[in-house]
Formats: structure tokens, C-alpha cells, sequence
């Protein structure tokens, strides 16, 4: 039974549940199917129901032949309702297209404007590719139909079939322009939209497109200088969004031609100047004003009007433009940097805002404000608007942050202040290279290591359970605890402070209570335990104690760190000063390399790259290689590439650790607690999934406590009444080719020896790396040692055994001296 | 170009849908539940664009109805707002303090009145008079035509008794 259209309406809101309106849309469903098959005459209302019905998710599919018989039928508003059935319930990919196509046809060229408009409408909203070739002559027709509301409406669907057929660009290129004459706002505005398409889609018509810039430019000056007309009026400007769709025309034509371009920048600068911003219109007419000028072959004038624009914008109250604004900031910040930087401070403003897209966006302008100048004081602020972020907005701002400092660090202190700052606050977003690199940096100032120190230590009393910033602190204290006691090296700018040891301790405990769950922080403990157990003397007992406190944990890591550093407290006390001693400046070149490219790159292990450095002091160059010897040989020496390593090193207390690797190959029982910590890089990078911001480039932790795989015995390579050479072999990876030679060099005379330098010749079968010497000064007697790595990598292992010619220049009082000798006596398996 | 329109109300119950680029029946239920997910869990004091899917939706509410419109990435949030605004501005006119009851109950009528603003997913007619104007002919036509066939109808029931 039919009702009508608002009946059914109330019906269904009345229903109090879904199952009751189910009901209701069923019943109703299932009269509807019923009135179409018996062809009852009042088809159109029952189509409105039925697209009621779609709207609220029901199927509606019997009704789609409905629409098609309404369509074909002769009265205006069955036409009308047939054809939004047909517009709601359909989509593009149904064959029932194809059945109305001959209807649209007809309609066409109908007398009635308003059916032929209806006809259009349909054809726009809903035509395929095919039926876009089908009709696109008789629509092209109707474009100089005599009714501008019939031409409006045919420009229009010419739009869809440019976008649906790309071909047919060509013939719609005069009819087009013709149009562009009109004086029908809406016929103008759908006309411009149609010449965007066809510049968009074809560049052959925008070349064409190109001549009618100058009548362009004449209707945009004609809407701002006309009179105030009621009909176009919209908060004080005449027709805005006709002056929008103009100014992206202009901005097609203009680009990339330099004619068009001068023709139009009057017009433009014009409208930047006169147009009311305080609105949305307005401000709709200078956004799309800024973009034209920003695409267009501008004067310098133009942009930075334009950027001024924008930097009105930020100032707005309208969240909206102020979004629109940094958007477009963020797009052109390339192109004029110093006019941008003038609003740096309203972009520090939106940084506050509540909104989460402005606060990104304005994030993303800063960062790429940031310069070597003002990197100070937006660090300084970046860092106080990190505290008060939220939690989503903080991994982005930390690697921004993160980056900025390591771009453009003018000081090493200044560097690690920051980087300390940031890891405190947001330690977790750190990526693990950065938080190395700082590590790196900190081990190769030893002027700033009691200052770092000092101030990891003031901070630890403020941490916010960043895990990371507990390790470092944990590290750093545990290396240069005893600068935390008799105040080494202190800077004018530290307020001076007195800490005892056990008030350091104290501290410790404190993080290890407050860290039960993580297990990296326990054991940087210990280790950092057993660095102070020597270099606190007066605290040993405690120190014992608390170790002694671990050796009960259920985690085997540090258990067995527990036992062995107690054990080593207690009876192996000799070797442990020399154990626990400094730990040596790390690789700085990779450092370098990074901040050359400004990129937060991934740490390769033993890469080093050969950039300058800016922060070390010292240059070594390491020697180049001799080539041939005697010809009498029979191994044949050639040539061999060694990278040329022009950056250099501080290197404090190398040597030291040349000593312990040396006494390490001697004696297998003190090998273990290398074993254990080379046990614990292997944890690192287990644990690196899930806590990738504490896994420290676990390979350079390999080289420093290298001694792994099987122990060589050491060897005399050279022996003069001058000059002692001792070589001690290590391989630090798993590759058996791999064989890590550490020279040292005595001087066994009484006299001075400077320039000591070491060249080596290998087979063809060998490869070998030097790297730099620690110094090239050797004090008389034996009193100092000077120590070199060798890489040598066999490639015929276990075929034939290493072989080298090592030859050692020095001066000794003015006079030249050179000492060679052939090395054969490697020890098998090396 | 404008992808689509849609009307939903504060409930999430969709008033009006217009696709303007080819979406099946299931894609376009999809959208829905998505954009409605998205824009009704807005705080007021946002701004009135979201970034979706590599397009833009630009969404204003009125009363307890929010207006969407789904715009290319190249497109003027701005410019689309206006759009917006527009059209309720129409509406307004037409039904004179338009209320979210009249769309519901009229929603043939909002369709044809989207179709003179809208078309092919651009805007064809700046002047709400034209638009106005060209309704209110149109309803006319079906009001007379609705007569014609009363009468029509009239003159035969009482010829066949």
C-alpha cells in the first residue's frame, strides 16, 4: 500500500530499535516491489522511498529499472526523480548505463532548459568512459547553446569527459576559449575550470591556453574594481570564488614562462594588497594568490609580498588559516629562507597551539629554519617545548632536535649539554647511534669529562626513568668517577660542589633501586662498580658489598658478572687497577662523516672514512706502504692498498690497553671477563629489537674488549740493539681470515727516538690495514711504549701462513736510522 | 575536484552522500564509517581539515550536522570552505532557517539544490540568486505538472463513472 514519502519518513524514525525499523523498511521494501511490477502509476514516490531506504544502508538494487523506465517516460518530474534514482542508487561500473544513454541523448535536445540541465546533470555525475565517447559531440554542441544556464552545465560535463578521455581536449581547446568571453558568472567560472583541465591534462593546449592570459587578467581586474552587486557580493568582494578559479588559471599559465608571468604579477600584487584578510573569502583569495606567485616565474617583490601574506596569516585567530599558513611555509621554505625568518618567532607561538596538525606543521617549519645562527636559541626552546609535549608529538621532535644539535654543534660542550638534556627528557626516542656518537664524543674531550660527569650527576637527581640516560650516566660515572670527588678539570661556568664517594654510591644504588626491571641498567652497574672499586680506595669494602648483593639474581648476565667482578675484587686485586682502567677515546672519524652529511645515518663498525674532523687536535697520517725489497726474494711483494687515514686521535691510554690485551693472550683465566662482556654485546643485540635505544654498536665494543676466539702467543718480530717490535695477534670476528696484529715498540737504547714510523710489505695473498700509531715519540730504556693495529686478512687461510717485511725508520739525534727485518715466526693458526 | 559530499549528523546518520569519482556500493560504505569515525571524535577547537588517504576532507558543522567535502591534495582548503558555506547559505534561503528535520524529510530537494551548486565535483553557479531562482522554476514545473495530472486524473474518474 503506498504512502507517502513523509509517512514513510516518520514511520521509520518513530522505530525504537534497529530490528523494529528492519521491519518496518521490509515491509515497506517488499509493497514497493510489488508497485513496480503491477506498474503502478505512482512510481516516483515509490523511488523516493526507496532512495530513502539507500541512504540508510538498505539494499535497493530492484529499483535501478525503475529508473530507467521513469527516465524514458515524458513529464519533467518523473524525468527529474528518475534521474536522481538514478544518480543515487548507481555507480559508474553498471551496465544499466548503457540503457539510458540513448534517453540522456534525446534529452539533450529538448526545448525545456531545465530537463536538458537534468540530462546534463546525470551525464556529469555518472558517465563511463564509453558513454563519454558516445555523447561527447552532442555535449560539445550544447556549449553554444543559446541558454547560459544550459552552457554552464555542458562546460562543465566537457570537464568530465577531458578527465575521463583525454583526447578530446583538442576539439574542446576553441569552443573553450570562446566561452571564456562570457559574461555569466557561472558560465565564466565553469569555462576556467574547464581550460585548468585541459592545461592539466594536454601541455601543447596550455602553450595555446597561454594567449589569453591578458584577457584573464582583464575579467580579475574588472571583478575588483566593479561595484558592489548584491547578487556576487560575499563579505565585501565581488564573486570570490570566481577570482580563485582565475588565479589558479593564471598560476598554469604562468609557470615556467617568464611572458605570462610579467603580464599577470600587477594583477597579482593588486590583489594581495587590497583584499580584506580578516575573513575566510579573503583569506581564501590571498592563499590562492600566494600559491600562483610561489609557482609563477615571480619578482622578488612579489615573494616576499607574498610571504608577508603568509606571515599575516600566522597571526590570524582562525586555527584554519593559520594551518593553511605554515602549510604553505613549510612547501616554500627552500625558496626564500631569509624572508621566512622573520616570523620565526610566530611559528615558536604555534608550536603551543592546541592542535595537533598546527603543532606538526610548525615543528616542521622550525627544523627547517633552523641555521647556524639562531641554532642556540631554538635548541633552547625546542628543548623547554619537548618537556610539555605529548607523547605522540615527542618521537618526532626528539629526532628533530636530535639532528638540529648534531647539524650544527659549534662547541663540543655545548654539543653534550644539549645532548644530556635531551636524553633525560626523552631518552627513549633517542635513536642508538646518536646516544653512541655522544659517548664518542664525551670519551675524546678528556678536558670536558669531569664537567660531563658532573653534570650527568646533578641530573640523575631529576631523571624521569629514561633508561637510556641511566646508562650513560651509569657509563660516565663508572670512567670518571674519581673527577666527580677531587673536582678535575673544573669549567668556570660548574658552581663547585663536594660529593663524596659514598654519596656517589649512594646515587647508584638509588637508580638500581628505582630500575628493577631492566637489566642493562644492572649491569652497567656492576661494571661501573668495579671501575670505581679501583679508583675509589676508601670504598672498597662497600663496593664488594654491594656487588655481592647481585650475585643472587635470577638473570644469568648478571649473576655471572656479580661472581666474576667480586672474584676479581677479592683475590685477583694486583690486575685490577689495569682492568679497570680508562677505557680509550673512541673512533671519531665515522662521527665526522655523519656530521658532514647532517644525516642520522646507521654506524657501520669499521668503517672509517677519511673527512676532516673538526674537533680532535692531533693529525696522524698513517705511513704508506714500502713496496719491493731485495729482488732476491722469492715471495713477491707488490704493492698494497691501504686506506690513507688522514684524521686522527687523542689517544690516552691506549697503550694501557695494549698491556691488558697483552697480558690477556698470556693467561687464559683472566680471559673471562672479557668472555663474559663479549657475552653481553651478543645480549645487546638480542635485546636491540626491543630496546633499541640501548644497544651500543655492539662490533666497536668487539674491537675495544677484543680477544676472543682462540689465544696466540705473542712474538718478536724485530730485534735490534735499538729497537724491539713485539707483535700480539687477536681475532676479533669470527672470520679465521681476519687477524688483528697490536705492534708495540720499545726502545732499547739510551737515546731519544722521534719519527718512529713502521712500513710493512705482505704477499700478494694478504691484505693489510694500518692503523695509526699512537705517537711516534719512543723515551729511551723502555720507558714508554709506543703501539700500531694491523689488519691482515689472509686469503689463502690455512693454505699458507702469514709472512711480512717490516721495516722501522726513526731519528735518533738528527741521524736517520732504518731497522728491517722479515718476519716468519707467526704462530700457527694465525 | 571535489570527491564527494557528505552530510552526517552528531549520531553518525548519513543525510546526504554525493560521489563525484567512481566508488563502489562497498567502498562507499567503507568512506563513511571511516570519515565518520574521524571527524565526529574532533575537538571543537581544531581545525576544520583533515588529511586522509592523500586527499584533504574539509568539514564544517552546523547545527548538529557536519558538512564534508573530500578535495585533492593540489586543492584550496580554504576555497572549499567557501563552497561549504555556500550551499548552506542556499539551503538557508530556501528553506528558510534551515533545519536538519527539513533535510531529512526534503532530502530529494537538498540533492536537486546540491546538483545547481555542484557538478562533476566542481562548482558551476557563484550567485545564490541564479540558483535560487532556477529552484524555484523547476518546482513550478513539477507543481503544475503535479496539477495537470490531478486534473487529468480527475477529468477521467469522473468520465468513467
Amino acid at each position: 500500500m503506498a504512502c507517502k514519502l513523509r509517512e514513510f519518513v516518520q514511520r521509520v524514525r518513530a522505530c525504537k530499535t534497529a530490528a523494529e525499523e528492519r521491519e518496518v523498511i521490509a515491509k515497506e521494501s517488499a509493497a514497493i516491489r510489488t508497485a513496480f511490477k503491477d506498474d503502478n502509476p505512482k512510481r516516483h514516490r515509490n523511488l523516493l522511498k526507496l532512495m530513502f531506504m539507500h541512504m540508510l544502508g538498505y539494499p535497493t538494487h530492484f529499483g535501478q529499472m525503475e529508473c530507467v523506465k521513469l527516465i524514458a517516460g515524458n513529464s519533467f518530474p518523473e524525468k527529474k526523480i528518475g534521474y536522481l534514482g538514478f544518480m543515487l542508487l548507481l555507480d559508474e561500473k553498471q551496465e544499466l548505463l548503457m540503457l539510458v544513454t540513448n534517453s540522456i541523448k534525446n534529452d539533450f535536445n529538448n526545448a525545456n532548459q531545465f530537463i536538458v540541465g537534468v540530462a546534463l546533470c546525470a551525464f556529469a555525475n555518472l558517465c563511463s568512459a564509453e558513454m563519454a565517447s558516445d555523447l561527447a559531440a552532442e555535449v560539445s554542441k550544447l556549449l553554444q547553446h543559446s541558454n547560459p544556464y544550459v552552457r554552464k552545465k555542458a562546460a562543465l560535463c566537457c570537464v568530465k569527459i577531458v578527465r575521463k578521455v583525454p583526447d578530446f581536449g583538442e576539439s574542446l581547446l576553441r569552443p573553450a576559449i570562446t566561452l571564456l568571453s562570457d559574461k555569466h558568472h557561472g558560465v565564466l567560472i565553469s569555462a576556467i575550470k574547464l581550460c585548468i583541465v585541459l592545461c592539466q591534462t594536454n601541455s601543447t593546449l596550455l602553450e595555446q591556453m597561454r594567449k589569453e592570459t591578458s584577457n584573464l587578467v582583464e575579467i580579475l581586474k574588472n571583478l575588483l574594481t566593479s561595484e558592489y552587486r548584491a547578487e556576487y557580493d560575499c563579505s565585501g568582494i565581488s564573486d570570490p570564488l570566481l577570482q580563485i578559479e582565475i588565479l589558479r588559471l593564471l598560476r598554469l599559465l604562468g609557470k615556467a614562462d617568464a611572458d605570462s608571468s610579467d603580464i599577470m604579477s600587477d594583477v597579482l600584487a593588486q590583489v594581495m594588497t587590497n583584499t580584506d584578510a580578516r575573513k575566510v573569502p579573503g583569506s581564501a583569495i590571498l592563499y590562492e594568490c600566494v600559491q600562483t606567485v610561489v609557482h609563477i616565474e615571480a619578482t622578488k617583490g612579489l615573494r616576499v609580498l607574498a610571504i608577508n601574506v603568509l606571515g599575516h596569516f600566522l597571526s590570524n585567530n582562525d586555527n584554519n588559516i593559520r594551518y593553511v599558513a605554515l602549510n604553505m611555509l613549510v612547501k616554500i621554505v627552500a625558496l626564500d629562507l631569509q624572508a621566512i625568518q622573520r616570523h620565526r618567532s610566530i611559528v615558536m607561538e604555534c608550536l603551543k597551539d592546541a592542535d595537533l596538525s598546527i603543532k606538526k606543521r610548525a615543528l616542521d617549519l622550525v627544523y627547517a629554519l633552523a641555521t647556524e645562527d639562531n641554532v642556540k636559541a631554538l635548541t633552547k626552546e625546542l628543548l623547554e617545548f619537548l618537556m610539555n609535549s605529548s607523547r605522540d608529538l615527542k618521537q618526532d621532535l626528539t629526532m628533530k632536535i636530535c639532528s638540529v644539535i648534531q647539524k650544527f654543534a659549534s662547541s663540543k660542550l655545548w654539543y653534550i649539554q644539549n645532548m644530556i638534556h635531551l636524553i633525560s627528557e626523552a631518552g627513549e626516542f633517542v635513536k642508538s647511534d646518536s646516544l653512541y656518537m655522544l659517548i664518542v664524543i664525551i670519551s675524546n674531550t678528556p678536558k670536558l669529562h669531569g664537567y660531563t660527569v658532573r653534570l650527568l650527576y646533578n641530573m640523575v637527581g631529576k631523571w624521569k626513568n629514561q633508561e637510556s640516560f641511566a646508562l650513560i650516566a651509569i657509563w660516565c660515572i663508572g670512567e670518571y668517577g674519581e673527577m666527580l670527588v677531587n673536582h678535575a678539570g673544573e669549567l668556570e661556568i660548574e658552581d663547585p660542589m663536594t660529593i663524596t664517594e659514598h654519596e656517589v654510591l649512594d646515587t647508584l644504588e638509588d637508580i638500581a633501586a628505582k630500575s628493577k626491571e631492566s637489566i642493562n641498567i644492572r649491569v652497567f652497574l656492576l661494571v661501573a662498580l668495579l671501575k670505581l672499586s679501583s679508583r675509589y680506595d676508601t670504598c672498597t669494602e662497600r663496593i664488594k658489598d654491594m656487588i655481592e648483593n647481585y650475585k643472587h639474581s635470577s638473570t644469568l648476565e648478571v649473576q655471572q658478572r656479580a661472581v666474576e667482578f667480586s672474584a676479581i675484587i677479592l683475590k685477583y686485586s694486583s690486575i685490577r687497577k689495569v682492568l679497570a682502567d680508562r677505557i680509550p677515546a673512541l673512533n671519531e672519524t665515522v662521527y665526522e662523516s655523519k656530521r658532514a652529511d647532517g644525516a642520522v645515518a646507521a654506524l657501520g663498525p669499521t668503517v672509517r672514512v677519511a673527512s676532516p674532523p673538526l674537533f680532535s687536535e692531533n693529525h696522524i697520517t698513517a705511513p704508506t706502504i714500502c713496496t719491493k725489497l731485495s729482488s732476491t726474494d722469492s715471495v713477491n711483494l707488490l704493492d698494497l692498498s691501504i686506506d690513507k687515514e688522514a684524521s686522527g686521535q687523542t689517544l690516552d691510554g691506549f697503550s694501557m690497553l695494549q698491556d691488558l690485551l697483552n697480558m690477556d693472550t698470556r693467561s687464559s683465566s683472566k680471559s673471562s671477563p672479557y668472555t663474559g662482556i663479549s657475552d653481553i654485546d651478543k645480549n645487546f643485540t638480542e635485546d636491540s629489537k626491543e630496546h633499541p635505544s640501548t644497544s651500543f654498536g655492539n662490533e666497536q665494543f668487539l674491537e675495544m674488549y677484543s680477544a676472543q676466539g682462540p689465544m696466540f702467543p705473542s712474538i718478536v718480530a724485530l730485534q735490534t740493539n735499538r729497537l724491539k717490535v713485539l707483535f700480539n695477534f687477536s681475532k676479533p670476528t669470527n672470520n679465521p681470515e681476519i687477524t688483528m696484529i697490536h705492534a708495540t715498540y720499545l726502545n732499547c737504547s739510551s737515546d731519544l727516538c722521534t719519527d718512529l714510523m713502521l712500513q710493512a710489505a705482505v704477499p700478494k695473498f694478504l691484505l693489510l690495514k694500518l692503523d695509526p700509531a699512537s705517537g711516534n715519540i719512543l723515551l729511551p730504556n723502555a720507558n714508554g711504549t709506543i703501539t700500531q693495529c694491523l689488519t691482515v686478512t689472509n686469503t689463502l687461510h690455512g693454505q699458507k701462513p702469514l709472512m711480512m717485511r717490516i721495516r722501522v725508520t726513526c731519528k735518533v739525534n738528527g741521524q736517520e736510522i732504518v731497522e728491517q727485518a722479515q718476519v716468519e715466526n707467526f704462530p700457527s693458526g694465525v | 575536484m571535489i570527491h564527494f559530499v557528505l552530510l552526517i549528523s552528531r549520531q553518525g546518520k548519513v543525510r546526504l552522500t554525493k560521489w563525484y569519482s567512481p566508488y563502489t556500493q562497498k567502498e562507499r560504505q567503507k568512506v563513511i564509517r571511516e570519515l565518520s569515525g574521524l571527524i565526529l571524535t574532533r575537538g571543537p577547537k581544531l581545525c576544520n581539515f583533515v588529511e586522509w588517504r592523500g586527499l584533504k576532507v574539509v568539514y564544517k558543522r552546523y547545527a548538529s550536522l557536519y558538512f564534508c567535502m573530500c578535495i585533492g591534495a593540489e586543492d584550496n582548503e580554504l576555497e572549499c570552505l567557501e563552497i561549504i558555506h555556500h550551499y548552506v547559505e542556499i539551503l538557508d534561503r530556501y528553506f528558510g532557517n534551515v533545519c536538519e528535520l527539513d533535510l531529512i524529510f526534503n532530502f530529494h530537494k537538498a540533492y536537486y539544490i546540491l546538483d545547481e551548486v555542484l557538478l562533476a565535483g566542481e562548482l558551476q553557479e557563484t550567485s545564490k540568486k541564479s540558483v535560487a531562482r532556477v529552484i524555484a522554476a523547476q518546482d513550478t514545473l513539477v507543481e503544475n505538472a503535479k496539477e495537470q495530472a490531478n486534473s487529468l486524473t480527475n477529468i477521467i474518474s469522473q468520465a468513467t463513472k
